[in-house]
């Protein structure tokens, strides 16, 4: 440890403050970093390739990889969309509009982030199952949601919902209706303003909650597995592949999916980062004009 | 004129109404149903056979497992998102972007993979697993690696609490109360913690709902023994996969009420104060 600190590359350097503790609490940090995060992290990348990369395309590229990752990335594109538009409906209700349990509807948002997952799994397949409360009156129509790509998409869409209403309804509500109201008074009707006006001014906000929520979509399990069928080829998602190659003790083929799908998820934060600084800047802009 | 601008910030009564129950009806179905799904379900027995699976051993050795593992990985996230939060607010350093994604990273990590990466550390074919066999020290399918995964999984939700919180609060109540003469402890114990106790309050409480709820990186590294290493979450999903409903959703139902007390105590820091938690969220409240 000693050594670790005489090498650190912040000898007299007071991060610009006269506080006290600076090297303290950011030595303490990087070290509870690497041992928590990136230590972990590292060990993934370097297993996936652990025995080269033939093997790794030989798992990582397989038909049932592929199929999983096109199950969990569509899924959860799919669930995105849906987010996308009812999210943002329910965004402006919330911010827009008063009317009774308004209040406790707007807490009841986060439900999907504070309720445990296998929760939320083993309520929605009681729902959505061919006897369940929902899917009873389904399945004389033909309609089977549950043990198919259908149910996968129900519960991430009930994952997704907080990260799309979240992002949007502090923007919609800084907004303010000062340029609704310009636009009125020039003649534009209520659905022009909507889409030449309010728009364009939350859209870095609604892709940042839509991208927020597609990239919790695709790494999800808990809620997922009980309602997919966790059929090979069908309805197998990449996550769960992962579990069945840990269960078969083959570590390289569980750290070589896990690769793919890390490389997918910081991208995606890369993108989420760009995005938010977008936002940020479309905001600012809107307050000072 | 004020007629004009009265008509031009709204809709149509009808189109309001009509959005309204549009989203009543979306949050009913994918909210409310399941929420309902759980407590009815777990009842489906009677009051007799929802007690008896909450009280039968399993259960309670899953509960008192649940409530260690917190009890360990919140004070452990409690005290790194403070000190990496006073490292990075307030004070400037190259690449501290580069520290705060670092931070956030968890949050994009698919909970599965959260597991996988300690058990290709520390299983028995992992990196130290020969190293810790010799000492005979379990990691992996035992307590420490429930630990382990549950730090990393909630490890941001103080720091990302309290950053933006810290940076916007500044330095210079603390720059004053040392000028004055306060040790650098007291200043932080007197000055800076008082201002950022509720943002705290707020982390930890998102912190722990969950620690106990986690279920992907969990199940990963637990092994699954019954009475052992099963926290609820996972105690759960073993009763489902037996087809025992009505304990399965016995044992949900008081995963579900944690969940609502969480939800209360949350909106109930953001009504009263919500002015000294992360701005962003409570904007909202403020329209109002």
């Amino acid at each position: 440890m000693a050594e670790l600190a005489a090498s650190a590359p912040l000898p007299a350097y007071h991060g610009g403050s006269v506080l006290p503790g600076f090297r303290r609490s950011m030595l303490f940090t990087l070290v509870y970093l690497g041992v928590i995060v990136m230590l972990p992290l590292a060990a993934v990348l370097v297993r996936g390739f652990d025995e080269g990369l033939g093997h790794f395309a030989k798992v990582a590229l397989s038909d049932r990889a592929l199929a999983a990752y096109k199950l969990s990335f569509g899924a959860a594109a799919v669930a995105a969309l849906i987010n996308a538009v009812f999210g943002l409906l329910v965004a402006w209700v919330l911010v827009r509009y008063r009317f009774p349990a308004r209040r406790l509807l707007d807490a009841l948002v986060d439900l999907p982030i504070a309720l445990p997952t296998a929760v939320a799994g083993i309520a929605l397949t009681a729902i959505y199952a061919g006897n369940g409360w929902v899917g009873q009156w389904l399945e004389p129509l033909g309609i089977k949601i549950a043990f198919t790509p259908t149910g996968v998409v129900i519960a991430l869409v009930f994952i997704g919902l907080p990260f799309v209403v979240r992002t949007v309804e502090p923007v919609l509500a800084d907004l303010g209706k000062a340029q609704e109201e310009v636009a009125a008074t020039l003649g534009a009707g209520r659905w022009m303003t909507f889409r030449r006006v309010l728009l364009p001014a939350i859209a870095p906000a609604l892709l940042t909650g839509v991208a927020l929520a597609f990239a919790r979509g695709v790494g999800e399990y808990g809620s997922v597995i009980f309602i997919a069928g966790n059929m090979p080829y069908t309805s197998e998602i990449a996550p769960l592949l992962i579990v069945i190659q840990l269960e078969q003790y083959d570590y390289v083929g569980a750290a070589a999916i896990a690769v793919v799908m890390l490389s997918v998820s910081f991208t995606l934060l890369l993108a989420i980062n760009l995005l938010q600084g977008w936002s940020r800047r479309r905001m600012g802009m809107g307050a000072r004009a | 004129m004020s007629s004009v601008f009265q008509s031009a910030g709204s809709e149509m009564p009808w189109v309001r109404r009509g959005l309204i129950a549009l989203a009543l009806a979306f949050l009913a179905l994918v909210l409310l149903l399941p929420l309902a799904a759980v407590f009815v379900e777990a009842l489906r027995g009677g009051f007799g056979a929802y007690f008896e699976a909450l009280l039968e051993p399993d259960a309670l050795a899953a509960l008192r497992l649940t409530l260690t593992v917190a009890a360990i990985a919140v004070p452990l996230n409690l005290v790194a998102g403070v000190v990496g939060a006073w490292a990075i607010a307030k004070f400037e350093f190259p690449g501290k972007q580069w520290l705060i994604t670092l931070i956030d990273l968890p949050f994009s990590v698919s909970p599965v993979i959260s597991g996988l990466i300690y058990v290709l550390l520390y299983g028995a074919h992992g990196w130290f697993g020969p190293w810790l066999a010799e000492r005979d020290i379990e990691i992996i399918f035992a307590v420490p690696g429930i630990v382990l995964a549950t730090t990393f999984v909630t490890f941001p939700f103080v720091a990302r609490e309290l950053i933006p919180l810290m940076h916007e609060q500044g330095r210079e109540a603390e720059e004053v109360a040392l000028s004055l003469g306060a040790s650098g402890w007291r200043t932080f114990t007197r000055v800076t913690l008082p201002n950022i106790r509720w943002a705290l309050l707020y982390g930890v409480l998102l912190c722990n709902a969950r620690a106990m709820g986690e279920f992907g990186a969990v199940s990963v590294v637990s092994g699954h023994i019954r009475g052992e290493t099963n926290t609820l979450p996972l105690h759960v999903e073993i009763l489902y996969n037996e087809y025992n409903f009505v304990a399965a959703f016995a044992v949900a139902s008081l995963l579900a009420l944690l969940a609502l007390l969480t939800l209360a105590l949350k909106a109930v820091l953001e009504w009263r104060h919500g002015d000294q938690l992360a701005a962003g969220r409570v904007a909202l409240d403020r329209a109002d």
